[in-house]
């Protein structure tokens, strides 16, 4: 048995490790000792990426390309393949993961399982949006290939289906025509959340990619707003610039006296570089892939992600409640993000992305966290909104219920061999 | 990064460590890779997965029988002289079985020590004839010293070292470069049993672009990390007495 954490370090369990490589008997490789559950690269927050004492399948040696057809975009490939491979890959080709969450360093099974999400949900949707197929092996040895018109119900239940359906064997992609690795973008400073709306709405036509950051301590809710689109650029790719998180502080190096101060800074900051200019996609899109290890900045006890997806109507009074309820405790983070998400049906039964507003925001470990999450927790549900599954390790059922109303559609699709941390708080078993 | 074709030969094309290196290989350039292994279905995925990778390289698949002299001599002439040949398969025998089982220690002894000097010695007459040629090959560090946890492995490494040696002695002055690897513990699938104890190891990726930056170079020796150079140097030189108390 080993100790696994993931990436919140809240705890690390028990569990036994079952290292995947080949793909030729993956299903005498996951037929016992069981429950078991898919791990990739373990960037999820919570407790979803665990099973404590069941069995991890490691799928990151599954990380072979299959196939790629320079002409349609689609590339076939193993689960274990890292999004970061597909970027640099394909880049130089002029094409594209059309969906890319925060970090690139997550793997295809991953991104599926948790149907991420990126800055252009407005105009692309989920990740589970451009899956084409996939083929699902179960604990039993059923392989089952599906897609949005082939077995549509398990394709469903398997796109943010936290792995519990069984195991991505391969999935089918299509990526999209980039003019390159460039973007040109605007960054837009905003005093409140009425500007964070007007210019979110503003940008939904004309913009690809849009995000921002919030100073989670200000009274009015003021940020930075940023939004950009493919550029066509000759400009030379930057020299690769990676550091590494040395070790992990005795204690949370991030507490309300290092917040406030850095809060102002980078708000002023980005105000003094407001305007146009052009980014790197890997600075544009991956900010903290250059510091490896950053989670361990919140110190030994770890931290919490706190992300949720509320309507819009009643979106901004809802934002406006929860970075009350955060500033008056004081204990936010620098890392917090606010963004739109566009009109568009999710793809998976348990997709986290729906139409409105999704705020993120990490929070050291300490006493009192919990107690404000349990305020923020009555926001959300006030709201008709959901907390991502990739995010939490700690809602409680109720909330997860409310917020997650195709549940009861997608039991019957869980493979009963597969269980998680998660699915046993959330779903008894 | 030349513009000419490189033309590569892998053997053991499947190990996790040498499927890196092609990685990397496809990703710098224009190559020809010829990939030797034992498994035609497992070798094919690997090769499937380089022509996605390298839209610019070539791809070719070989087995053979990794311990039959002739089959080995055969494939060799067969596939003339590459510009480099890198010789990277080996499996990790568990020592108990080695000690309890004389078969399974023949077997560890020659497919990780005889079989690679073989490979090795039948490109090595391609590669005199021709002046050039580079030649890389995969120790361990566990064949610096033996040590009991395995030493059967150990034994196996440290022969393929010393072929190395004189080899490079034979070929000392010539334009053919003979590179000697030793990985420390890397996270493969061979080690996969071995991760349960916890101390970290290095990834394939970063064993490989080491291994691909010494072939380039011709460093005739490299620890991949590097670090592993200097904790060997302290290994070998520890006298038995402190050694042998060592529970290594």
């Amino acid at each position: 048995m080993v100790a696994v954490s993931s990436w919140g370090r809240l705890a690390a369990p028990q569990h036994a490790l079952r290292v995947l490589s080949d793909r030729l008997d993956l299903a005498a490789q996951i037929a016992a000792p069981l429950p078991g559950l898919a791990y990739g690269m373990g960037r999820s927050y919570g407790d979803v990426c665990l099973n404590p004492d069941g069995t991890l399948w490691q799928t990151r040696g599954l990380d072979r390309m299959l196939a790629f057809d320079a002409r349609s975009g689609r590339l076939v490939c193993e689960p274990g393949v890292l999004l970061r491979d597909i970027q640099r890959l394909m880049m130089p080709r002029g094409w594209a993961l059309a969906v890319t969450p925060g970090t690139q360093l997550v793997t295809v099974g991953g991104a599926i399982a948790n149907d991420v999400h990126g800055k252009n949900h407005h105009v692309r949707g989920s990740f589970g949006d451009h899956v084409v197929s996939l083929a699902l092996l179960r604990t039993d040895g059923q392989r089952i290939v599906c897609g949005p018109h082939q077995h549509a119900g398990w394709f469903a239940a398997t796109v943010g289906g936290a792995g519990l359906t069984g195991l991505v064997e391969r999935a089918e992609l299509q990526l999209q025509r980039v003019p390159g690795p460039w973007l040109d973008t605007e960054t837009i400073p905003y005093g409140d959340l009425g500007e964070f709306f007007g210019l979110a709405d503003a940008s939904e036509a004309g913009w690809e990619y849009t995000v921002s950051w919030i100073d989670c301590l200000s009274r009015k809710g003021r940020g930075i707003f940023m939004r950009a689109n493919p550029a066509q650029s000759d400009a030379p790719e930057p020299a690769p610039r990676q550091r590494s998180m040395p070790f992990t502080p005795p204690v949370s190096a991030v507490n309300k006296l290092s917040l406030r101060l850095f809060n102002a800074a980078y708000f002023r900051a980005h105000q003094w570089r407001a305007g146009r200019g052009q980014a790197h996609y890997q600075g544009f899109f991956y900010p903290l892939d250059n510091l490896l290890e950053w989670n361990r900045m919140y110190g030994p006890r770890g931290f919490y992600q706190y992300q949720c997806v509320v309507p819009r109507a009643g979106g901004e009074q809802a934002v406006g409640a929860m970075l009350d309820a955060i500033r008056r405790d004081g204990n936010g983070s620098f890392l917090a993000v606010l963004k739109t998400f566009g009109e568009r049906s999710a793809p998976g039964m348990l997709s986290f992305a729906r139409p409105g507003v999704t705020l993120a925001l990490d929070f050291p470990n300490r006493r009192g966290t919990e107690a404000l999450f349990q305020r923020l927790d009555a926001i959300v549900a006030a709201a008709g909104g959901r907390i991502y599954l990739a995010k939490d390790a700690r809602m409680p059922r109720t909330l997860f219920e409310a917020g997650y109303p195709r549940l009861a559609e997608f039991l019957p699709y869980r493979d009963p061999g597969i269980s998680s941390a998660l699915s046993r708080r959330l779903m008894g078993s | 990064m030349s513009n000419t074709t490189k033309k590569i030969v892998i053997i053991g094309a499947t190990s996790s460590i040498a499927e890196h290196c092609a990685r990397l290989w496809v990703a710098r350039g224009p190559v020809a890779l010829t990939l030797v292994g034992r498994d035609r279905a497992r070798i094919e995925r690997v090769a499937a997965d380089l022509r996605v990778r390298g839209a610019q390289a070539s791809v070719e698949v070989e087995t053979v029988d990794f311990e039959d002299a002739r089959a080995i001599a055969a494939l060799a002439a067969r596939l003339g002289t590459p510009d480099l040949v890198l010789v990277a398969h080996g499996s990790l025998p568990e020592q108990a079985a080695c000690q309890q089982d004389l078969a399974a220690c023949a077997s560890a002894l020659a497919v990780n020590g005889v079989s690679p000097v073989l490979f090795a010695e039948a490109f090595a007459a391609g590669f005199a004839a021709a002046g050039r040629g580079t030649l890389v090959l995969i120790g361990s560090v566990a064949g610096d010293r033996g040590r009991r946890s395995n030493y059967v492995y150990g034994a196996a490494k440290g022969l393929v070292t010393r072929y190395a040696q004189g080899l490079q002695h034979r070929f000392a002055g010539t334009a053919v470069k003979v590179v000697l690897v030793k990985p420390g513990p890397t996270d493969t699938p061979m080690t996969a049993h071995l991760k349960q104890g916890g101390a970290r190891m290095a990834s394939p990726e970063e064993v490989a672009l080491l291994i691909v930056d010494g072939a380039e170079r011709g460093t005739p020796l490299v620890y991949a990390p590097k670090k592993w150079a200097l904790i060997m140097m302290v290994i070998r030189h520890l006298p038995s007495f402190v050694f042998n108390k060592m529970n290594i």
